[in-house]
């Protein structure tokens, strides 16, 4: 049973290929939290400081923030479309679509309503 | 058999624990649908709070409220709570003992506990400037976006005491890993809507 759904190490030399995907996995890891570390300290650090102006901070935070779920995404959660099924990656995106449209939607509609009762 | 690889969202268990690996593609897919519908209610809190931003009725506003210092340890709690619960999945993974895992899982708690500690001072503390959700339309978007992530993460919480309960009586069987894993998907799907209100809701707010 767990050699169907095995991959090499129970044909191969058990112990060097676990300790082979024990390492690649803890590196995914730590990939992610300095990636996220990284990404969350920028962001801080401009609001913080407001060196520049608030119209490049809004921008530079829209970025950091869609990176960062990106790799929380991939390192954290483990999606990662060319060697997964890709249901997971078509439930998300397609949840994404719905609620851009409807979230989107709702800013726009709304702002557009208040625009006009001024 | 099949000779399909079983392939899920989350950290894949394989072949080291056929017990909670057969079974755990649909599982762990339904919980993932759970999720993603979880992700559209906060998304249209998002759009309420994003619509109500100016409406603070002569009320003080996010420059008045919120303190960057407070929100950016909350964010390091979190984030690193992310990363030992996926010690604790390694762990779970690879691991022979169950030390280890109940360690991280402790540490992550711990993270967990400091996170919500700091988030109810910081509404204490607005609370105390008078600002409560009924003060304005603004107040009232921040404490049903807010507080709501809170309250998963608290049912976090109680989700991984629950799970450490079961592992204390039945040990690592198939039921607490498939509830590992699951918890695993929440807490870092919990992480992820944390990056969207600190980006939004407070960053944006302070801007």
């Amino acid at each position: 049973m767990s050699r169907s759904s095995g991959g090499n190490h129970i044909a191969g030399r058990p112990s060097d290929d676990l300790a082979a995907d024990y390492r690649r996995e803890l590196r995914s890891y730590i990939y992610g939290l300095g990636l996220a570390l990284l990404l969350t300290g920028v962001p801080f650090g401009l609001v913080y400081g407001s060196a520049i102006p608030a119209f490049w901070i809004f921008i530079a935070i829209g970025v950091f923030a869609l990176i960062q779920v990106i790799v929380h995404v991939r390192f954290f959660l483990h999606i990662d479309p060319p060697r997964q099924k890709a249901d997971d990656l078509h439930l998300m995106l397609f949840s994404a679509l719905i609620l851009a449209l409807m979230a989107g939607g709702t800013i726009w509609i709304l702002a557009n309503l208040a625009s006009r009762m001024h | 058999m099949t000779e399909k690889v079983i392939y899920h969202p989350g950290l894949r268990l394989g072949a080291a624990h056929p017990d909670a690996h057969e079974g755990a593609e649909e599982l762990l897919f339904g919980f993932w649908v759970f999720l993603m519908s979880d992700a559209i209610v906060f998304g249209l809190l998002f759009a309420t709070y994003a619509s109500m931003l100016h409406s603070t009725a002569g009320g003080p506003g996010p420059k008045q409220l919120f303190d960057i210092r407070s929100i950016f340890v909350e964010t390091l709690a979190l984030l690193l709570s992310s990363f030992t619960y996926g010690m604790a999945s390694l762990s779970l993974k690879y691991g022979r003992r169950s030390g280890p895992l109940v360690a991280w899982l402790c540490v992550t708690l711990a993270l967990g506990l400091v996170f919500l500690g700091l988030e109810v001072h910081d509404f204490l503390s607005i609370f105390h400037q008078g600002a409560g959700p009924t003060h304005s339309g603004f107040l009232s978007a921040f404490f049903g976006l807010v507080p709501l992530h809170g309250l998963h993460v608290f049912t976090g919480c109680v989700w991984m005491i629950a799970l450490m309960a079961q592992m204390a009586v039945y040990g690592v069987d198939r039921r607490v890993k498939l509830g590992l894993l699951r918890l695993g998907l929440f807490w870092h799907f919990l992480d992820i809507v944390w990056v969207a209100i600190f980006s939004v809701v407070y960053l944006g707010g302070l801007t």
